[in-house]
């Protein structure tokens, strides 16, 4: 009781923001810590296997993840959540340009202290 | 004219458009403020305009199969008629892949266009080598398909364009380049770099990476009340680099323009596209941003350095199409009590009447993005009751008459479907397929050749 008082669950749109990229059946979606105290916690948290199960409604073949600490940043390259990329899929979003948002969604445990630091309304 | 060539002189780059079908009144304040730097700082500018995305080439080679006059960047003159007189008054050199299907349509077109506005003739440069339909590997390629190939386009690198410049060409017309290579090129000419100097070909990579997509490095989508607010995003102003003689560059935008330039509109768009960040690949150099250093200088004005380079690839990334079948898709809206449950109802009528199609089907404001082809997503949601909601269908077959009943079937909810549908719109079109494949580049030399107008003037 007394650890879950000094944690807090937030969304990862309130610790950092993204933009996704296309390549033939290939996504790419960036995460960019807003502060640089968040990055650790976005790396230990914003992990490949949370991103697949994120992404388990598209079944992607394959998430990786690269890390970019001097820009407390990374990248996850997604392949073959494109339903066959921007010239097949049936999809309305083909390039799959809204997917940033949805990784924005991911639930993230933060220090309570981090409240006032959040990025969105407080 | 000027000499190009001058390492020691400041080098300053403009985008003008990031896509095709990008603002055709941003590159005016780009272009005014490239003028003001010439005047004040010297050394050179250069404008630049992508406007070649995946597919729009295998599009621009069908307008030029039914039009031989086409197949070239559609907005080229929207583009151009506002900044040409004042990039050839004051020596701004343009860089373009607006040449896109049919780089020789677009040069006499653009030669049109400067005597049309009581302008010098500009030197138009046009860059070759990027259609590889006859390339042996690729007509083996195309051998196995059923389908007919539209396009085989390699992604040529900076050498060429970097030639024609210092050559002297006032504007450079390419089909497919490395879109970083409009950048590259520019900077190669100025510099005289040595081909093997890594970090610098990297450093102008990465710059010419900031600027390709427009105003994304600038505010352009990325604003998101609440969260990443921006001013004046009506009026964003499109970017300009000036590279320094190391590679690493600094970003500005135009004096009054909206938008901005800072630390987090920059990573967005440096990891834009990116696969491996040690590794980007580009026909010219091998970009490692591991190591890059993103630092705001002043409001809206963001250096980039740190960029490593390593020797390019043996081989040129190639994009193939080919012709695919049939898209055809139709929408219809339902709202007030029991809407979804009335777009379900439709939803199943479309798949009992179209038995030789596999739907997809979306209820938008329900489910439409994230939800798969196959339907699992929304066959797993219960009917909520949602009271305002637009069934989407789509579907594809290689028989343009079967595409087509999808169209008819559509249409037909109006007096034979569920109660209350309204607002059918729909669309049929071809389909286009892309394979991409790898060719040596010593297999596929470019060139750049100076434009002639076609001698068939009246000797009367």
């Amino acid at each position: 009781m007394n650890a879950a008082a000094q944690t807090l669950v937030v969304t990862l749109d309130r610790l950092a923001h993204g933009r996704t990229g296309d390549k033939g059946n290939r996504c790419n979606i960036s995460v960019i810590a807003w502060r640089e105290e968040f990055w650790p916690v976005l790396v230990a948290q914003v992990t490949e296997d949370k991103v697949a199960q994120l992404f388990a409604p598209r079944q992607p073949s394959r998430v990786q993840r690269y890390l970019l600490p001097k820009l407390q940043s990374m990248n996850f390259v997604i392949d073959d959540v494109l339903d066959g990329g921007v010239n097949s899929a049936l999809n309305l979003d083909s390039h799959g340009k809204s997917f940033s948002f949805m990784l924005m969604r991911l639930p993230v445990e933060i220090p309570k202290a981090w409240k006032d630091r959040l990025t969105g309304p407080q | 004219m000027f000499e190009f060539q001058n390492p020691t002189q400041p080098l300053r780059i403009g985008c003008g458009a990031g896509f095709s079908g990008d603002r055709t009144d941003a590159a005016a304040p780009v272009v005014q403020d490239l003028v003001n730097g010439l005047q004040t700082l010297g050394g050179s500018a250069v404008l630049l305009f992508e406007t070649l995305a995946e597919r729009t080439l295998a599009l621009a080679q069908l307008a030029r199969v039914a039009n031989p006059l086409a197949g070239y960047e559609p907005l080229l003159l929207d583009y151009l008629r506002p900044v040409l007189a004042n990039c050839l008054t004051h020596g701004i050199r343009i860089v373009g892949n607006f040449g896109a299907a049919n780089p020789l349509a677009a040069a006499q077109a653009i030669a049109e266009l400067a005597r049309g506005l009581n302008l010098r003739a500009p030197r138009i440069a046009v860059v070759s080598g990027d259609d590889v339909r006859s390339h042996p590997d690729v007509l083996a390629l195309a051998q196995s398909w059923s389908c007919p190939l539209v396009s085989a386009n390699a992604y040529l690198g900076a050498q060429a364009i970097a030639n024609a410049l210092n050559a002297g060409a006032d504007i450079v017309v390419c089909g497919r380049v490395a879109d970083p290579a409009l950048t590259l090129g520019p900077a190669l000419a100025h510099f005289a770099w040595a081909l093997d100097d890594w970090d610098a070909l990297a450093g102008a990579t990465m710059a010419g990476h900031l600027l390709e997509c427009g105003a994304q490095v600038t505010g352009g989508y990325y604003a998101d009340p609440g969260f990443k607010d921006l001013p004046d995003l009506a009026h964003v102003g499109f970017p300009i680099a000036r590279i320094e003689a190391d590679g690493s560059c600094t970003l500005t935008k135009p004096p009054g323009t909206g938008g901005r330039i800072d630390t987090h509109t920059v990573k967005e768009q440096l990891l834009y596209e990116i696969d491996n960040p040690a590794a980007y690949i580009t026909p010219d150099v091998v970009a490692d941003i591991t190591a890059a250093r993103v630092t705001e200088l002043g409001p809206d004005c963001v250096r980039l350095s740190g960029i490593q380079g390593h020797p390019g690839p043996t081989h040129l990334k190639v994009n193939v199409c080919h012709e695919n079948g049939w898209f055809a898709e139709g929408e219809i809206s339902y709202a007030g009590p029991r809407a979804e449950g009335r777009a379900r109802l439709a939803a199943d009528l479309l798949r009992t009447r179209l038995p030789l199609l596999s739907l997809r089907v979306d209820l938008i404001g329900v489910s439409s993005i994230w939800a798969d082809d196959a339907g699992a997503v929304l066959s797993a949601l219960p009917d909520a009751g949602h009271t305002d909601v637009r069934l989407r269908i789509a579907a594809t077959h290689e028989d343009k008459a079967v595409a087509e009943q999808l169209v008819r079937e559509v249409n037909a909810l109006y007096t034979c479907g569920p109660a209350g549908g309204g607002g059918v719109r729909t669309g049929l079109r071809p389909r286009l397929g892309l394979v991409s494949c790898l060719l040596p580049q010593a297999s596929v030399p470019s060139r750049f050749d100076m434009w002639q107008p076609e001698t068939k003037e009246e000797n009367t």
